[in-house]
């Protein structure tokens, strides 16, 4: 009897089969290439190149890395309760708002250290705010989380637009921005640890939000998979009426995971506005939002697999830019174009090669050991 | 003779464990109403299912006016002249009556020539069968006993023979189910084959010229009506199974620990799926509740348990009384000592993707011996749980194992071990032994019945009526939402099954 989902073993499940989507996706990527008449080859080395090769690119990719780890991670949250959170991006925007707004107050009175606390509670509670208005709405009334996350992420941007072109507009400049920040709410840049590795940095804005995100990565760990609380929205996720049974309030539970997935989100604008441009400007979280879907899809909503994951497109970020400005022919959509391939292989085909892996691995296995794997009744 | 309308040969079917269709011979002769009864889950839909196409029987034959025929899909089932009225109407609701007929069947991408079609056909039905509706009504505005109409004019514009109808009367008031069953019978006068699914013995009754009996996939028996009784028929249906011996000693009821009083409960259509019920169980007894599936039980126990609000009632649990048509919260009810085994282990009971453990404290995980201030004890809980599996014999002996992974029996080991091992005044449990196997039924209702002898209330629900008889101290039997009778353990099983068929004294049978 074919078992096509049948066990496996872990490697091949979180290991091998990720590799071959990858593969795939780069192969397929490797074909559009060619047909702009450059060579694949060539672009993946300057990719690569430009994703790892020297110190200011490395440090750009882990920039890049350190936002998507904290949109994938506010998905993975919503994920894990059964919600689809789209509105990431506009939660990282508006918590950008609350980043800004306590570094405003700050900056000129007291040193980083003391900022960055409570501008981690303002981006948090921000980003969690606008995450909460969709999940009031789906808890009591049934509005479906998807649009109106969806809708609040324009509702967001035209907030934004109207806030940075008057009310946080310094009077006199010309530009959609907030004031520049001052020394008291400037992250540290990582170049010293880079140069203890003997790269250089150079102007790479990467900075230590970087050891924020896996620390924050490390706790949505322990609240997922080892409180009370994310054993609930686990329950709520898996089985509805699993969780009514056992007495959880549904609407608590996605208020709470709405909570936390949109401050998650909102956490990310310390990383371009505290730690890179040093002011609040327009489209601050530059699409991680969405890249965070792509993400937690990728990394099975585990923070052990949202990591490398977000590392992925890292790469595909700065090496993409990198490659676009190498390759004229090879302009900044067809980078898109392979991040979507990326997404297309790893996250919706997931399973594709599955049962050919899951069959070659029995095939090769059986004759070795001359014993069939224990299958576990259904 | 001329060839029946329908014969199936041997047909067998399988999902997965469970045998829904064990190698099935009916034979349905032209120009009758020909009944199939039998419980809820006695295989009665798959083999209608198989006949129009839905799933694919793995062996067997179906000749349709003798003639072998393959139907692989309903639109095959359409060509053989076979249509389906199902239990749950297929119609758009926003859409007119002739729409609805048409959908499917427009034959151009223009619609004009196809409702210029439809018309006349209904027009035509109307005439010869005497099938009324209005063609421009929309399907919302109209009773449901007429929508039920359109979709037998559905079957029929498309050239049905054969009309196979599913449960029909389970939505519908008793005087529509007496138009229905008019325009059966006239259906038959006109030449129709019809076959009525159903598990109400009285229609069988008033209607059928034939009746088959299924029970657990097969057909135990094929009689013809006027040859027939309704005690037969519901001693067919419940079946004799070797009875199931459990020792007992005699109970010693002692005060009442759960009382309810009126209640009521109504589904969303305004049904009333539970009918002004009350009862109260004792310390120390097992009160089972007997009754063909889906008169009420499932919304009785849900009820009780805090996960359906009702219409009215109340109920009177560990000194405290809750009024039942306000929510209340399963987590406070079971704290108060009551714990409750659902009849559906798969989406309540249990959360199949964790591992064994976890489900072991689900509904109890607040429960500070699980706790480590804000994290579970994930220590505790998988002693806990390796303790439960060693007394309740629970395979595989592995508390990390995912629970999807783990028979049927064993599941449903995993969720009593849950809620008996937290030693609750009162237990509700429904159905404790579908789907398992002899040796396990056999655990379940010692460890059941060693509750009671230590003086805890039990209220059971079993559509196994075997099961009910040989646990329960007393049998409280429920039809279309009400209990209509109480008897001993000790009542034939006649008795109760006529009690069953909600026929209340034996004479109205006879």
């Amino acid at each position: 009897m074919s078992r096509p989902y049948a066990k496996l073993p872990a490697w091949i499940d979180f290991g091998l089969i990720p590799l071959l989507n990858l593969v795939i996706a780069f192969a397929v990527a490797g074909l559009v290439v060619l047909m702009v008449g450059e060579s694949p080859i060539a672009a993946a080395r300057l990719m690569l190149q430009g994703a790892f090769g020297y110190g200011e690119g490395f440090g750009f990719t882990l920039y890049y890395t350190t936002n998507f780890i904290f949109t994938g991670l506010a998905v993975a949250v919503a994920f894990h309760a059964g919600l689809f959170n789209i509105g990431g991006e506009g939660q990282a925007y508006v918590g950008g708002l609350g980043v800004g707004l306590v570094s405003l107050v700050l900056d000129r009175l007291v040193p980083w250290w003391v900022t960055l606390p409570f501008a981690i509670l303002g981006g948090f509670l921000f980003g969690a705010l606008w995450a909460l208005i969709p999940a009031w709405l789906q808890a009591r009334r049934g509005s479906h989380i998807v649009i109106t996350t969806i809708m609040f992420n324009f509702i967001a941007a035209s907030l934004m637009v109207y806030l940075l072109v008057g009310p946080l507009k310094p009077v006199g400049s010309m530009n959609p921005q907030s004031r520049t920040l001052e020394a008291g709410a400037q992250l540290p840049k990582l170049d010293g640890l880079f140069a203890a590795f003997g790269a250089d940095l150079g102007g790479a804005p990467l900075n230590i939000t970087l050891f924020l995100a896996l620390i924050a990565a490390f706790l949505v760990w322990l609240l997922i998979f080892r409180t009370r609380l994310g054993y609930e929205l686990r329950t709520l996720g898996f089985s509805p009426p699993a969780a009514r049974y056992a007495g959880m309030s549904q609407t608590r539970l996605i208020v709470i995971a709405m909570t936390i997935s949109g401050g998650l989100a909102g956490l990310m604008a310390l990383n371009p506005v505290i730690g890179d441009q040093y002011r609040v400007q327009i489209d601050l979280a530059a699409g991680a939002g969405f890249v965070g879907i792509a993400v937690a899809l990728m990394g099975r909503a585990h923070p052990a697999g949202i990591i490398p994951a977000a590392l992925l497109f890292g790469v595909l970020y700065q090496g993409g830019a990198e490659l676009a400005f190498e390759m004229p022919s090879i302009s900044r959509d067809m980078i898109v174009i392979i991040q979507g391939l990326v997404i297309l292989f790893a996250g919706a085909l997931e399973n594709m090669l599955r049962p050919a892996v899951g069959g070659a691995y029995r095939r090769l296995r059986l004759p070795a050991t001359q014993t069939l794997p224990v299958e576990e009744a259904t | 003779m001329a060839d029946p309308a329908i014969e199936l040969i041997g047909i067998d079917k399988r999902f997965g464990a469970v045998h829904a269709n064990k190698d099935i011979h009916l034979t349905v002769e032209k120009g009758t109403i020909h009944g199939i009864v039998g419980e809820n889950g006695a295989g009665k839909s798959t083999m209608m299912s198989i006949l129009y196409g839905f799933y694919q029987a793995d062996g067997g034959e179906i000749r349709v006016g003798g003639k072998r025929v393959e139907i692989t899909d309903p639109n095959a089932a359409i060509a053989a002249g076979i249509g389906m009225v199902h239990q749950h109407f297929m119609l758009v609701h926003n859409m007119s009556v002739v729409e609805n007929v048409m959908l499917g069947a427009e034959q151009s991408p223009l619609l004009n020539a196809g409702i210029g079609k439809v018309r006349r056909e209904l027009k035509r039905l109307e005439d010869e069968h005497g099938l009324e509706v209005d063609p421009d009504a929309l399907i919302e505005d109209l009773p449901v006993g007429l929508q039920q109409r359109v979709e037998i004019l559905k079957a029929l514009y498309r050239g049905a023979d054969i009309l196979i109808l599913d449960e029909p009367t389970g939505v519908l008031t008793p005087a529509e189910a007496g138009h229905l069953f008019e325009v059966l019978m006239q259906l038959r006068d006109e030449g129709k084959t019809i076959v009525l699914i159903t598990h109400k013995l009285r229609e069988i009754m008033a209607v059928t010229d034939a009746v088959s009996v299924m029970r657990r996939g097969e057909i135990v028996a094929t009689r013809r009506t006027a040859e027939t009784t309704v005690g037969e028929l519901a001693e067919l249906m419940v079946g004799r199974r070797v009875l199931l011996q459990v020792d007992k000693e005699a109970a010693a009821p002692g005060a009442v620990t759960l009382s309810v009083k009126n209640l009521t409960v109504e589904d969303i259509r305004g049904y009333r799926a539970v009918d002004a019920v009350s009862l109260d169980v004792r310390a120390g007894e097992i009160v089972g509740i007997a009754g063909v599936a889906g008169n009420g039980q499932s919304e009785l126990l849900e009820a009780l348990s805090g996960l359906r609000t009702a219409t009215a009632g109340t109920m009177r649990l560990a000194g405290r009384d809750f009024d039942l048509t306000a929510e209340t919260d399963p987590a406070a009810l079971r704290r108060l000592g009551l714990a409750h085994v659902p009849e559906d282990r798969h989406h309540m009971g249990l959360v199949l993707p964790f591992e064994e453990n976890e489900n072991g404290v689900l509904g109890y995980q607040r429960e500070a011996r699980y706790s480590r201030g804000p994290l579970l004890d994930r220590d505790a809980m998988r002693r806990d749980a390796q303790a439960k599996i060693a007394d309740y014999d629970i395979r595989p002996p592995d508390c990390r194992l995912k629970t999807a992974n783990f028979s049927g029996g064993n599941q449903q080991k995993i969720v009593l071990a849950r809620e008996m091992e937290r030693d609750p005044d009162i237990l509700l449990i429904g159905q404790p032994t579908r789907g398992v196997d002899v040796g396990a039924i056999e655990f379940i209702h010692r460890r059941i019945v060693a509750m009671r002898d230590a003086g805890k209330a039990i209220l059971l629900v079993s559509v196994e009526l075997d099961e009910i008889r040989a646990l329960s101290d007393r049998i409280l039997v429920m039809f279309a939402g009400r209990i209509v009778g109480e008897r001993p353990p000790t009542a034939s099983e006649a008795e109760l099954g006529l009690l069953m068929a909600g026929i209340e004294d034996r004479e109205a049978a006879e």
